[in-house]
């Protein structure tokens, strides 16, 4: 019996009080496990970009879930539902349960109406990763692009989410940007509501 | 800046070398002396192990020369790592830890390094020169 002894002081399952959840955890272990997430998906692929759709699909279980949980436990049961009030919510609350911290930058592209990006100078899962050269481009971030896109999709709010390293001057390490390009049904309505 | 050390040099458990970076000019080696170094000093290890007097000896941790200093970190995995360094350098064995530290974190959790293959990761390269530098080095003792 799942819960037999708690039973006694809660009568309902209901009225039992939210965890907070667990603050900490160990980020070696993350880091290991992580690692292997990487190398298992390595050996289904065959090619890069292929291997950067695993990680982001692994993420966007990952989105899903946080959405779901931190409504429920953050926010009353409700949910964001204009665009600057979903984006500031991935930013800061979302950021800060997983990564212990809020992230770096949240802009509006300047290019594109529905861009907007999110900075971070040395992202968590990046922390302990060199990718070889041969990868090019491949960044491990795709894993939390696939988190943004797992509560922006479950909060209603379609997009394409990517990450990639952009060089800073002066730095020895590029940071890593998460670009989010929103469906054009999510930009409509949006304008709709004013 | 300057480094408080010649050379460092990472070799595998069965004895091949998998790291090698020198600093400066002296104690230099091309490729395949390094790597007769490496096999040397495995072997040498191995067998100060069976040679010892003392029971549970874990092999030659410090090799003491005329013009060098040669330290050495057994990890449990068998993966050795070995400073030259100026004779009397001092806090060799906290930079081993270190050394051992960056590569536990730089190598061993970076998903596209093969084990007990050549070292090739940007950030353990870029964490061990800041580790290795002269000033750093001085603060380990405290």
């Amino acid at each position: 019996m799942i819960g037999a002894g708690k039973a006694k002081q809660y009568a309902n399952v209901v009225e039992k009080p939210l965890s907070k959840g667990k603050q900490e955890v160990s980020l070696s272990a993350f880091a290991l496990l992580f690692s292997e997430l990487v190398q298992y998906n390595q050996t289904q692929v065959d090619n890069i970009a292929e291997l950067e759709r695993r990680l982001e699909d692994a993420g966007y279980a990952v989105g899903a879930r946080v959405l779901e949980l931190l409504c429920h436990r953050d926010k009353g049961n409700r949910r964001e539902t204009r665009l600057l009030g979903i984006l500031s919510f991935v930013h800061s609350t979302v950021w800060k349960v997983l990564f212990g911290k809020v992230a770096d930058s949240l802009e509006k592209g300047t290019e594109h109406e529905d861009e907007y990006m999110i900075s971070e100078k040395e992202l968590l899962v990046n922390r302990f990763i060199s990718v070889p050269k041969d990868m090019g481009t491949f960044n491990c971030g795709a894993f939390a692009a696939g988190i943004v896109r797992g509560v922006l999709d479950g909060a209603g709010f379609p997009a394409v989410v990517t990450a990639h390293f952009v060089p800073v001057e002066g730095q020895l390490r590029p940071r890593t940007t998460i670009l989010i390009k929103f469906a054009e049904e999510v930009l409509r309505r949006e304008a709709k509501l004013g | 800046m300057a480094a408080a050390i010649y050379s460092l040099f990472i070799i595998n458990k069965s004895g091949g070398l998998i790291f090698y970076k020198d600093y400066g000019s002296t104690g230099r080696m091309d490729t395949n002396d390094s790597l007769r170094l490496a096999s040397l000093w495995h072997s040498m290890h191995a067998i100060s192990q069976q040679l010892s007097p003392t029971v549970g000896c874990s092999g030659i941790e410090l090799l003491q020369a005329d013009t060098f200093d040669l330290h050495c970190f057994q990890s449990l995995t068998g993966t050795k790592f070995f400073v030259v360094c100026e004779p009397g350098t001092q806090h060799m064995e906290n930079l081993l830890k270190l050394i051992y530290e960056l590569y536990t974190d730089y190598v061993l959790k970076n998903p596209f390094y093969e084990m007990e293959m050549p070292i090739r990761c940007e950030l353990f390269d870029i964490n061990l020169s800041q580790a290795t530098q002269k000033d750093r080095v001085a603060l380990l003792g405290r």
